[in-house]
């Protein structure tokens, strides 16, 4: 008889306990208010199953996860900023940056920050220090206002777990020229638990630029990681976060901004890399006049499956969100949206957008879109809209009819697909390095 | 040399269908020559220019085609492009996302590519100053090539694109697809002097058309008459004079008799 691996007897979940937290507590020497922080979320990653029949799980099959190689924890071996591949190392724009934080297997291994940043009393470090040197700001943000333990499996898991992340507070009525940018690098396999808390203050201004890159292993690795994002009343925040994980990296993230009155979020998303995604990608707009703007990009190939989940909360009257995704499917990779507008009852004046548009690039890909809304106001206008296309032959029998090759006629289809989603991009870099995931994509 | 499009006895279909459409056509067009092919909705003109082109929506069952005496049907559209031959479209793509001076671009550098594979192209101000002169010359507005491919044009802005890309890539031999159909005289009017500007005697031009009064303003040499899939009668200009006054009805008594037959 020949002995079949079965799927239920493969490991189903990561087999940490109760102690592996104390035990990254006293490896962290953190704040007992931290340790105190991970008990909580710790009873409620107990209390909840894996997800799996929940409407946003259910089209989402991580059951192929090797637990075994992808929970062991990564701790810093010695690696340097070195072994990370200099284009996540590149301003935005030109070539200055405020300030640079490198994070190679959950080390900070690479700290700038310019004189004039820290003169306008910009906190910019790594969240563990911060957790003891800023402890009041930090225990107001941290995972109480925007992710939060109760949030889900994987964000219980994250309250509990994390133990590496970068500090962005930018103080009230403080505009920064320059952009501020965190690289998280991991160079070997297992459990990555990073966290981002970004507080911008009051009619505050600044750009943040936060890259997740890894390196190809043949053993499973996990991000299981947590952003979070304030936008105080009239501040204005360009995020700009771009994800290049190896292919065998599983992410679960959830990742939330909340905007105060008459803010300002422009939130761009780039999904490249990982076996598998399932993002959960939200903002609150929590104060009258708020804006949030979110742009996103992916584009799935080969065995890659990526699921974004966007949500538009609209909290206050007179707020505006405006989202589109774009994405584009190769090989047997599968995409998935599933969007949301809300609305509270009562808030008046809303202006909400979604779309998501598919570019299949084949027959064996499958692109899925659910846009949904949920408005319990009267006077506002919402829409939303999902569409698919294909590269059609007759778009490619024009341009060839002009001696263009049919591959180069492909990649500007294809190109100019993305390029309504590249134009919201104010950032040269970032356009550049999305056009060249795009070929690299349809090359590769 | 002088460029020549033979087309011998070609029979074609669309892709998999059971019918043919083209039904052995015959046709022989010189550089400084234009031939005006007419006929009634469904003869199989538009065909022929797609054909020509290399569609991959239509095969060929017989025949040849040769242009400058080598055969063009295991060419693809690019290579055909790239070899001279260029085809005005009945109905142009939009292409969202890329501008026409893009799209030009990539199309003038894939023929340098072609010649020489190290080429890097031309140059971003070479093609400016080339866009630049080719507009003022078709009296085209300069904040057309910034514009997106096709998307949003109105009819009338679309062919005269077409007649850009026509003055950009300067082939040798020019299929002008029902250039004329849904546009308002003036917008005929100023295509029709575009493509007048643009041909010479080193090109030839095969000028399709379902009405007579594009050729008012492109004065063939020769017209053609298409019907069922073949060119049924040829003759000069006066042929189109005289179909404008009688119609197509005398050539579907007098022809279709002689294809059923076939």
């Amino acid at each position: 008889m020949v002995a079949i691996r079965r799927r239920s007897q493969a490991q189903t979940q990561p087999s940490y306990t109760w102690a592996s937290v104390e035990a990254l507590s006293q490896r962290l020497q953190e704040p007992t208010w931290v340790s105190d922080l991970r008990r909580q979320a710790w009873s409620i990653y107990e209390s909840l199953p894996m997800p799996h029949l929940e409407e946003e799980w259910r089209r989402t099959d991580y059951r192929h996860i090797r637990w075994d190689e992808a929970e062991k924890l990564i701790t810093p071996n010695g690696a340097t900023v070195e072994q990370v591949p200099a284009k996540h190392l590149e301003p935005l724009v030109g070539d200055r940056q405020g300030g640079l934080m490198v994070f190679v297997d959950g080390q900070l291994v690479r700290y700038e920050l310019a004189d004039e940043l820290k003169a306008q009393g910009v906190i910019f470090c790594d969240l563990l220090s911060a957790a003891h040197d800023h402890e009041a700001l930090v225990r107001q943000y941290l995972m109480t206002q925007a992710v939060k333990p109760s949030d889900g499996k994987f964000a219980a898991l994250h309250a509990a777990m994390w133990s590496y992340g970068a500090f962005i507070h930018v103080p009230r009525g403080k505009a920064l020229e320059v952009p501020l940018h965190v690289v998280i690098y991991n160079t070997h396999a297992g459990a990555s638990f990073g966290h981002t808390l970004v507080v911008v203050g009051e009619n505050a201004q600044a750009t943040v630029q936060i890259e997740y890159a890894n390196a190809e292993t043949s053993a499973h690795a996990s991000y299981i990681g947590a952003s979070e994002i304030f936008v105080g009343d009239a501040a204005n925040l360009r995020y700009v976060s771009l994800q290049d994980w190896s292919r065998q990296t599983f992410e679960f993230s959830h990742q939330r901004a909340r905007v105060g009155r008459d803010g300002n979020l422009d939130w761009i998303i780039g999904t490249m890399g990982s076996r598998l995604t399932k993002a959960f990608i939200e903002v609150e707009l929590d104060g009258k006049g708020a804006t949030g703007r979110v742009s996103g990009f992916f584009f799935a190939d080969k065995n890659q499956f990526f699921d974004l989940d966007t949500q538009q909360n609209h909290n206050a009257p007179l707020t505006t969100s405006d989202l589109l995704f774009k994405g584009a499917a190769k090989d047997t990779a599968r995409t998935l949206w599933q969007g949301m507008i809300k609305s509270l009852p009562k808030m008046q004046k809303i202006d909400g957008f979604q779309a998501c548009r598919n570019l299949l690039l084949s027959r064996d890909a499958r692109m899925d879109s659910i846009p949904g809304l949920e408005i319990e106001a009267d006077d506002v206008k919402c829409s939303h809209a999902a569409t698919f296309g294909t590269l059609e032959e007759q778009l490619i029998f024009y341009l060839t009819s002009r001696g263009i090759t049919r591959p180069q006629a492909e990649l500007m289809i294809i190109d100019g697909f993305f390029d309504e989603l590249l134009q919201r991009i104010p950032f040269d870099r970032v356009r550049e390095r999305l056009q060249e995931a795009i070929e690299a994509k349809i090359l590769g | 040399m002088t460029a020549t499009l033979e087309i011998r006895n070609l029979h074609a279909r669309v892709e998999g269908a059971e019918t043919e459409i083209l039904r052995g056509v015959n046709l022989t067009i010189r550089a400084g020559e234009i031939h005006a092919l007419m006929g009634p909705n469904g003869s199989g003109k538009s065909t022929l220019a797609n054909v020509l082109m290399g569609n991959p929506t239509y095969e060929v069952l017989e025949g040849e085609i040769l242009f400058n005496g080598e055969s063009v049907l295991e060419m693809e559209p690019d290579e055909r492009s790239r070899a001279g031959l260029f085809l005005a479209f009945q109905y142009p793509v939009a292409i969202p996302g890329v501008t026409l001076a893009n799209f030009l671009r990539h199309a003038i550098n894939a023929r340098m590519k072609a010649k020489d594979p190290d080429s890097k192209g031309i140059s971003i101000p070479e093609f400016t100053k080339l866009m630049r002169q080719k507009m003022q010359m078709l009296g085209i507005d300069s904040t057309f090539a910034g514009r997106y491919l096709n998307d949003g044009f109105s009819g009338g802005e679309k062919k005269r694109a077409e007649v850009l890309q026509m003055a950009v890539l300067e082939p040798q031999m020019v299929i002008l697809d029902e250039t004329d159909s849904g546009l308002d005289i003036d917008a005929l009017r100023i295509v029709a002097e575009g493509v007048n500007k643009l041909m010479n005697d080193q090109m030839g031009a095969l000028v399709i058309t379902h009405y007579q009064r594009l050729l008012n303003h492109i004065k063939p040499h020769f017209v053609h008459v298409m019907f069922a899939g073949r060119i049924v009668e040829s003759g000069g200009p006066e042929l189109a004079l005289q179909l404008e006054e009688q119609g197509y009805e005398r050539f579907r008594t007098k022809h279709l008799a002689a294809i059923e037959a076939n």
